[in-house]
């Protein structure tokens, strides 16, 4: 190849390309679009896949935890309108862990309780989360001002809470709430700490929306009050009334969560095995709790992420590949219609390599520059749409680096067979070609 | 010294398992600085003979040498580059690039030789000066009458100094002033020693010309020098 050349080769190309504008432009859409939905989809999927990942990694890749879930009803409860539905985890369960499992860190339990808090004339709804002080190891939550719970408040059954700074907003706005007194049925709480959560990419979630599917924003909880465990027991009762089928029924509930924490991501899965044995003898049958392990979740979410990167990996050379048919498709067209200008060139000197290198060059241009573009409107779409959906995308530099690379060689492929066909033309034939 | 030495040479087409010959058996010399008319009725061979001599088309049998190289059995590359280099074509459409103007016309023979950008452009604004053309340099063949695109095309065909320019019915598209406008530039061309072959049906043109040979069923059927010479 006449290396000298390379500039005046574009330079021809890029003229060709021009002389026949819209042809040249409808002919790059194809690129433009595939390029363009690789990059935005990748981006979204990356991001979504990324907040999810995140998210789990926060509830603590050590971490077991255990939920109490509605067991199933029995054909005979239907029948009767008061009855009280015992079921779930229980203190005993707790206890049990934290004397039968080995390896196990720190065993907390935790009860929810949705109530409304006072102060002063404000009123908020809230998640009361009556734990112990070691809540903060399972948890990816951390003391932003004053202290946590401390064994002395558990011990003694203070009434003292933590709040987090959701519920700082929503209910103290530009107080300190440190040393405010929290009313929650009629009994007062000191506030002695202060929760953030680290931020999580795009918007804000606490642990258990995550997990629970936003059990705190879905009962339109302002945020949550933490308190000591023993202080709940003794102060909110374990009944609750619940409306099933449209008949009443009081169900009691002793803790809605156990979060185990073992020492090292391998004792997870052998510690899953022994809490399911020890809890189904517990439970006898009664299949009233599921545990769940963020470790297995990452593992299944990565999982996920790979499935989804086939099917976009799929999409995406399928539309590129379309693009590339097009391309083709004009290419062959063009060929045909310059076939005097083949036939002219050849007479005045043109190799078969200098018309291939032509008109490879005009198909690699082409498809260059809607690669070019499809990257610039492929950044722009995740932009807009973190923009106004507050969706979090994450455009990779491999991803714009895929997506040139494949408009290349979607550009080299669909450009050799017509380059080929014009430089083996007959210059005769071509020549007499009207 | 002879620049075109052609013995003995046919050209056959195959058309399924039978051998048309179009060129049978023809020998034919032309000196340095010749100018050469061929003539013969259609089908007498006549363009065949002219792809042969401008080495579009390889003879079936026979030697053709140019310039002393023998061109029979080179390969396509090589007979690529000799078409850029020793000859200099001329046809009865012109045969322009129409997306583009006259200069870069032009210079289409010089890039396949590698010419750089500079001297290429250099280059075809003086022959386009030469032929009469250097105030339209940036027009485009369309914008061109038939006499001027003629113009441009023997300018191009002058690019790479050939040693023998092949023309083939220059005048056959053009009004009789045009034509013999280009009947004046191609004379001069061979005052300034460049050897022409022009095949024509025109009496009028092959007169100019200082011999002509007339085919007929893909042999010379006779040459005649012209008196004028």
């Amino acid at each position: 190849m006449r290396w000298f050349g390379i500039k005046r080769t574009i330079k021809l190309g890029l003229k060709s390309l021009w002389m026949h504008g819209l042809r040249s432009t409808l002919t790059a859409l194809g690129i433009i679009f595939g390029v363009c939905s690789v990059i935005a989809m990748l981006a979204i999927g990356e991001g979504a896949s990324r907040e999810a990942q995140e998210a789990i990694a926060r509830l603590g890749s050590t971490n077991l935890i255990i939920e109490t879930v509605e067991p199933p009803k029995e054909r005979a409860d239907t029948g009767q309108t008061q009855e009280v539905r015992s079921y779930g985890l229980t203190y005993k369960d707790a206890e049990s862990i934290h004397n039968t499992v080995p390896n196990v860190e720190v065993v907390v339990p935790i009860r929810e309780i949705d109530q409304e808090a006072r102060y002063l004339n404000r009123k908020v709804s809230i998640k009361i989360v009556g734990t112990i002080p070691w809540y903060t190891e399972v948890s990816p939550i951390h003391v932003v001002h004053g202290r946590f719970l401390s064994s002395i408040d558990l011990h003694q059954q203070q009434s003292v809470c933590v709040v987090d700074e959701q519920l700082v907003r929503g209910l103290f706005a530009f107080e300190d709430p440190l040393g405010k007194d929290v009313s929650i049925q009629g009994n007062s709480y000191r506030v002695v700490g202060v929760t953030g959560a680290p931020p999580l990419a795009g918007k804000q979630n606490n642990l258990d929306n995550v997990m629970q599917g936003a059990t705190a924003s879905d009962s339109g909880a302002t945020g949550n009050i933490y308190i000591p465990l023993s202080t709940a027991k003794s102060r909110f009762s374990e009944l609750s009334a619940a409306f099933t089928g449209g008949k009443q029924s009081v169900e009691r509930v002793q803790l809605q969560k156990i979060t185990v924490k073992v020492q090292s991501t391998e004792q997870v899965l052998p510690a899953r095995d022994i809490l399911d044995t020890l809890l189904m003898r517990l439970h006898k049958v009664k299949k009233d709790y599921r545990i769940v392990i963020p470790l297995e979740l990452l593992r299944q979410a990565k999982r996920t992420k790979f499935i989804f990167s086939i099917v976009l990996g799929s999409i995406a050379t399928i539309s590129l590949l379309v693009g590339g048919i097009g391309i083709m498709n004009i290419m062959l067209a063009t060929v045909s219609e310059r076939t005097r200008e083949i036939g002219i060139r050849r007479a005045l000197g043109a190799r078969k390599r200098d018309i291939m290198i032509q008109f490879l060059s005009e198909t690699l241009l082409l498809t260059l520059i809607g690669g070019i573009l499809g990257i610039i409107l492929g950044s722009a779409i995740p932009l807009l749409v973190t923009r106004f959906s507050r969706m979090p995308t994450i455009i990779t530099a491999s991803s714009l680096v895929l997506a040139f690379g494949i408009s290349a060689m979607v550009g080299l492929f669909s450009g050799l067979y017509p380059a080929y066909r014009a430089a083996n033309m007959d210059p005769i034939e071509s020549l007499r070609h009207e | 010294m002879a620049i075109v030495a052609i013995e003995n040479l046919c050209k056959a087409y195959k058309i399924g398992s039978f051998e048309l010959f179009v060129l049978r058996d023809l020998s034919l010399s032309i000196e340095q600085g010749e100018y050469v008319a061929i003539m013969g009725p259609s089908g007498s061979g006549k363009s065949t003979l002219l792809n042969v001599l401008g080495c579009l088309d390889r003879p079936t049998r026979g030697t053709y040498q140019l310039a002393g190289q023998d061109i029979s059995n080179l390969d396509d590359n090589s007979l690529s580059m000799i078409r850029g280099s020793q000859i200099g074509f001329i046809f009865q459409s012109y045969n322009l690039i129409a997306q583009l103007n006259v200069v870069e016309n032009i210079e289409v023979p010089m890039y396949y030789q590698g010419f750089s950008e500079h001297s290429s452009a250099n280059r075809a604004k003086e022959l386009a000066k030469m032929v009469g053309l250097g105030d339209r340099i940036r027009h485009r063949p369309a914008e061109l009458s038939g006499g001027e695109q003629q113009r441009v095309a023997i300018a191009r065909a002058l690019a790479n100094d050939p040693r023998i320019i092949l023309a083939d019915e220059p005048t056959g598209n053009l009004d009789s002033e045009s034509g013999s406008e280009i009947m004046k530039i191609l004379g001069d061309l061979h005052k300034r020693g460049g050897t022409l072959v022009i095949v024509t049906h025109d009496p009028n043109v092959a007169q100019r010309a200082e011999k002509t040979i007339y085919l007929l069923d893909g042999q010379i059927e006779r040459q005649e020098y012209n008196r004028k010479h």
